[in-house]
């Protein structure tokens, strides 16, 4: 390199300096507003994470480690030790909790979907997917709206279970944790049946017959071929679900009533009445952190699979 | 079983959780376009087919007033995210790798990757400060707002498209003596059109749909539709909702059709 260092460049050299110099030049306005209205901002959260809380809300500019703390701890009243905040720590286990089995649920609905969907013939599989493509792009509020008006205490299910004398009172589902999995469910559903069509769809068929061929079973084939083979859509699907589930914010807030919390509300909480900006901060980042790593988790598997564009 | 009818792609059950996934998929979303149009005030209680609910939702100030607001902003937030996406796109494909160029996709993808909530509040944060030093209390914010997290919804389809067309017209074109511009103004876009306008029609319904960033930026009385919708719901729902739910999903469902008869593959 060092002695090519004077020497003009090349035509080559100077057409691809040219086009990495294109390729920023046209990409500068996407950059430029992400950077102002989405990435730039994140920056702030993370510094406001460190200052101390104002009095009317937002902050004072006094550095503090406080918001961090709190979101472990509370300092009592009295003699200012520190102790565990019970309150906070069943909101962070009611949303890992509530996020798993969500997860859990949409696999094990979703993964017969998809493998329902995909082993149909080419016209009515598009049409299968064209229906679960439908709800994934629906408003999240109107179908979580709509799971609330089946579930609700005079819903259209207690009202149906009443008419038919199964139920004396109706069945209360809405404001519990119950209500938001269902929820959840419900609204995350298609984004696991989604991949796990795309990673079902690449399988060879021709394996199964090979399988039953050397006398597995049902089951065999299922666990031995099957779910191996489509392992990256697994990953794929459960990360799509569990990511928005765990940072859900409509979901928990409208079925849940006011006491159900998830992390996203809780936020919101110190924000608005909780008047801890700080701690809010310092939440937002926790969130952020624990998102990012499952997502490096996901492109490690996904790369490992050899599935480069999983 | 008969060893004639085995068919080796056929697992137990699995069709019948497929059927009861659709049906409780659809389900709701029936029951609560079926109560818009429900005579009665009930939203449990079937009392006869009426339209009255839409038009008492659209004899509603704040609500004729909110659906002009999200139009507004979709439009423009849509308008914008897909002429930055298109120029990306066309950055970002269709040369020799560089580097930085994972740092850009990384970018672009971003606000698919971090939960809303944090955007909304970190959103929150910064637009307080600016709205504190400038004054301006407009719709300026919610528009980048919107025009920020719709960009890899323009970029994706639309970078798609342009995967799938190799360089040899332009070649010719450039060949032929054509200008950058006119290669460009007339074999690249006409080519591309179909991407730009698929990508435009998701950022749109994105844009439409969003409740959390924009329950987070909006200043007072700067409803959208949704988040005029997450306030009724806390107090008594009327078939009010259920009639705007159904407008919007109307709406989506008619954008999405036309989504997928424009990327349809040509088999």
């Amino acid at each position: 390199m060092g002695t090519r260092d004077d020497a003009p460049p090349t035509y080559e050299e100077a057409a691809r300096a040219r086009s990495i110099r294109n390729a920023w030049a046209l990409s500068a306005p996407a950059l430029f507003v992400l950077l102002i209205a989405a990435s730039g901002p994140l920056l702030i959260v993370l510094v406001y994470s460190f200052l101390t809380p104002g009095k009317y809300g937002n902050v004072e500019w006094a550095f503090s480690l406080d918001g961090w703390r709190g979101i472990l701890f509370t300092k009592d009243i009295f003699d200012d030790t520190l102790q565990l905040a019970d309150a906070h720590l069943t909101i962070f286990w009611r949303s890992v909790k509530l996020s798993l089995l969500t997860t859990l649920f949409t696999f094990l609905v979703g993964f017969p979907t998809a493998w329902f969907i995909a082993t149909r013939p080419p016209k009515a599989r598009a049409v299968w997917l064209f229906l679960i493509t439908i709800p994934f792009w629906t408003n999240l509020l109107i179908r979580t709206f709509a799971i609330n008006e089946v579930i609700r205490n005079e819903g259209l299910f207690n009202t149906v279970m009443i008419a038919l004398g199964i139920f004396e009172t109706p069945l209360r589902i809405i404001n519990t944790d119950a209500a938001v999995l269902m929820g959840m469910t419900y609204v995350y559903l298609p984004l696991m049946v989604l991949p796990l069509f795309a990673a079902i769809d690449r399988f060879d068929m021709k394996l199964l017959e090979a399988g039953y061929d050397l006398y597995a079973s049902r089951w065999q084939v299922l666990r031995r071929i099957i779910l191996p083979i489509v392992k990256p859509g697994i990953v794929a699907g459960s990360i799509l679900v569990f990511v928005p589930s765990l940072g859900a914010y409509v979901t928990p807030r409208v079925l849940g009533g006011g006491k159900n919390m998830m992390i996203g509300n809780f936020i919101e909480l110190q924000f608005g009445q909780g008047r801890n900006w700080p701690l809010g901060a310092a939440l937002s980042m926790t969130l952020l952190i624990i998102v990012m790593a499952a997502l490096l988790i996901y492109v490690r598997a996904a790369s490992k699979g050899g599935h480069g564009h999983g | 079983m008969a060893e004639a009818n085995f068919q080796p792609t056929r697992i137990p059950g699995f069709a019948t959780i497929a059927i009861l996934a659709f049906v409780c998929l659809y389900l709701p979303i029936f029951t609560l376009v079926a109560y818009a149009f429900n005579a009665g005030t009930s939203i449990a209680v079937w009392e006869g087919f009426s339209l009255h609910w839409f038009g008492k939702a659209w004899a509603n100030e704040a609500v004729k007033d909110a659906t002009l607001r999200s139009l507004t902003i979709a439009t423009v937030a849509a308008i914008i995210a897909t002429s930055v996406a298109t120029l990306a796109a066309l950055g970002t494909t269709r040369r020799a790798g560089f580097r930085g160029q994972t740092a850009i996709y990384v970018m672009i993808n971003q606000p698919l990757m971090v939960p809303e909530i944090v955007t909304a509040v970190a959103l929150l944060i910064f637009f307080g400060m600016v709205k504190t030093w400038t004054g301006y209390q407009g719709l300026g914010y919610l528009i980048l707002a919107h025009s920020a997290f719709c960009i890899p919804f323009a970029y994706l389809p639309i970078r798609a498209r342009l995967e799938g067309m190799d360089l040899s017209l332009e070649t010719a074109a450039n060949d032929l003596y054509a200008s950058d511009w006119q290669t460009f103004r007339h074999v690249t876009l006409p080519l591309l059109a179909p991407g730009i306008l698929a990508g435009a029609m998701l950022a749109f319904v994105i844009s439409l749909d969003d409740v959390v960033i924009t329950e987070f930026v909006k200043s007072g009385g700067q409803d959208t539709l949704p988040t005029y919708m997450l306030g009724q719901m806390r107090r008594a729902i009327t078939p009010e909702v259920n009639a705007i739910s159904t407008g919007l999903l109307g709406l989506t469902v008619i954008l999405l059709t036309a989504f997928f008869l424009l990327t349809r593959k040509k088999d």
